[in-house]
């Protein structure tokens, strides 16, 4: 999370003034959101309370995208951006309020112009930073409802906090691969630390108290995401967004103690399979637990734990409760000579095997398949990462000594010449983390034979090799 | 009466958010587990975690299914879609037809 300047640049007439409820709507207003306004429960007095209404959507991406069109073709009064990064052409498939003529500018001011061409009425205000843990009150204080587009579990942790501090319903989406999540939080919104007379509903540390450890956090840059699953939690978060306004859900409840409606906290699931035409399920709608007496955001005492002071004073320490930034690619546990670098291998193995007609070898790709499926180096077998620990596992298990044929696949064969010039492999994974890790494994696996075969790891992947020695090479 | 060692409790065991590489890569799984632990207590949800580990689970990365003997953190539990925390969590006794869904929390967006 960087810090940022907080550039808000307003536009169109101030819509902190509230709108006199008995006035009636413009003649645009009144034809512009007709179809919505007869819908059975809306009516006049919804409408209005959507055109006084301010939604801060923090993240400006996959799930951003979609929850803005929908909020500004509603007629929402104000719309807040929250977003530090620019748009890039590897968004676009998901992000669809950008648009490849704007790829390179900031995504805030990409959406806004998006929006403004859907509907110019609504006011939209930029924030073009990243939310931290100095410019979060700030930035939240002056909306009324918050929508969690972002992506990452330190910036889901801080959004809910200071939510939870200054009193914001929020709704929460998060997406990746096939799977997406939904959840409304902390609505009607209930002071911090009142439990009496609950059930209250959560905070996201109520029903999420800790985040998954670093390495099992998936990004969609990483994992991969479909267009359509993060672009279903982004319109769901509208249509919460919509619903709790309309409904005048996001205004306290009575601090008397009694909440003014019944807390039913859903976490909906929507989860496919594409290599599965009948997969067991689509949605699923999940009860989840109301606010918790111990949690250390909303539950007893948390005031003396979780303060808007504290948050600028860097407690609690975000990124440390998340486990940082995760490693990054590079750092490893082998020893120089168990790694080459790409420009090396190509120098010396490959340019060696083709002058003596000797000098065979294996190259053993690790990445999934998925990415294998777009090239690889030449004579590459590929088994997944996760498949090579399951062989090995197996292996280990069956009590068997393992040999070289035993985690490659059926049609690759080796042909060791005994003694002490074994078939040598190099691993390759995609950025040169899984790699070092497998071959630690291979080694573990005795397959090594004590030195006599070298197992080496082709260092920091295949996106190294794009760098040093094919720039055109098909990285994903 | 067949021995109590013997019996079984058919369940339906669902994961989703990533857990099921860990699982054969399958969403869905019709069990019948022992319907007693290795004491003779009835199967609860948390000898099903353990049961799972030792016979379901193909991935050998049992961390990114539990933690020492507990649920790692970022997953969650659902009996019969309800958060394990509205029943008894993992002391909850497996009932003939129950779902037990396992969903790794997500953060992308």
């Amino acid at each position: 999370m960087n810090s940022g300047e907080t550039s808000s640049s307003q536009n169109g007439s101030n819509s902190s003034v509230p709108r006199d409820t008995s006035c009636p709507l413009t003649e645009e207003e009144l034809d512009r959101y007709s179809r919505q306004m007869i819908v059975p429960g809306m009516g006049k007095e919804a409408q209005l309370r959507l055109l006084n209404a301010k939604v801060l959507i923090i993240g400006a991406g996959g799930l951003g995208c979609p929850a803005a069109q929908y909020l500004a073709g509603a007629g929402i009064g104000t719309i807040g951006l929250v977003d530090g990064d620019v748009v890039e052409r590897s968004n676009l498939h998901r992000q669809v309020g950008h648009s490849t003529s704007r790829i390179g500018q900031p995504k805030v001011s990409s959406l806004m112009t998006h929006l403004k061409g859907l509907n110019p009425l609504p006011n939209y205000v930029a924030h073009e930073c990243h939310i931290t843990p100095l410019n979060a009150a700030d930035l939240v204080a002056p909306y009324d409802l918050i929508l969690d587009c972002t992506d990452n579990p330190a910036t889901r942790y801080l959004i809910s906090d200071v939510c939870v501090l200054l009193e914001k319903p929020l709704v929460s989406a998060a997406s990746v691969q096939t799977s997406g999540q939904i959840i409304v939080l902390n609505c009607p919104p209930t002071p911090q630390g009142q439990l009496e007379g609950g059930p209250y509903p959560p905070c996201y540390r109520c029903c999420f108290k800790k985040p998954p450890p670093a390495n099992a956090q998936l990004s969609c840059g990483e994992a991969g995401i479909l267009g359509p699953v993060v672009g279903l939690m982004g319109v769901a978060q509208a249509g919460e967004a919509i619903k709790i306004l309309a409904s005048a859900l996001h205004a306290s409840p009575s601090k008397k103690g009694t909440p003014r409606h019944p807390v039913e906290p859903t976490l909906l699931l929507y989860s496919y399979s594409l290599t599965s035409f009948l997969s067991p399920f689509t949605f699923r709608a999940l009860k989840m637990a109301p606010r918790k007496k111990n949690c250390f955001a909303c539950g007893e005492g948390s005031q003396a734990r979780l303060t808007l002071e504290g948050l600028k004073r860097g407690e609690p320490d975000y990124e440390f409760f998340c486990g940082g930034l995760g490693s990054g690619p590079g750092q490893g546990v082998l020893s120089a000579e168990e790694r080459i670098s790409p420009r090396e291998f190509v120098e010396t193995v490959q340019q060696h095997g083709k002058e003596e007609g000797k000098g065979k070898y294996v190259v053993l790709d690790t990445r999934e398949k998925e990415h294998f499926s777009f090239g690889s180096i030449e004579g590459a077998v590929n088994v997944p990462f996760g498949k090579l620990l399951s062989k090995a596992a197996q292996m280990k298990r069956s009590g068997e000594t393992p040999e070289v044929e035993d985690i490659l696949p059926p049609e690759v064969k080796i042909e060791d010449s005994g003694g002490d010039e074994n078939v040598p492999i190099y691993v390759v994974c995609r950025r040169g983390l899984d790699s070092q890790e497998a071959v630690e494994k291979l080694k573990e696996m005795g397959l090594d034979r004590g030195g006599k075969r070298k197992i080496v790891d082709i260092a920091g992947g295949m996106k190294a090799w794009k760098e040093q020695v094919d720039p055109s090479f098909p990285y994903l | 009466m067949s021995d109590p060692k013997d019996q079984k409790v058919d369940i339906t065991v669902d994961f989703s958010g990533g857990l099921e590489i860990l699982f054969s890569n399958q969403k869905h799984h019709a069990l019948s587990v022992p319907a007693q632990d290795s004491e003779g207590k009835p199967a609860n949800v948390g000898f099903l975690i353990k049961y799972l580990c030792q016979t379901l689970m193909t991935d050998p990365r049992a961390d990114l299914f539990v933690l020492g003997d507990e649920l790692r953190p970022g997953i969650l539990c659902l009996i019969n879609e309800c958060d394990w925390e509205l029943e008894e969590e993992d002391a909850y006794v497996l009932q003939p037809g129950d779902n037990i869904l396992f969903i790794s929390t997500l953060h992308g967006g």
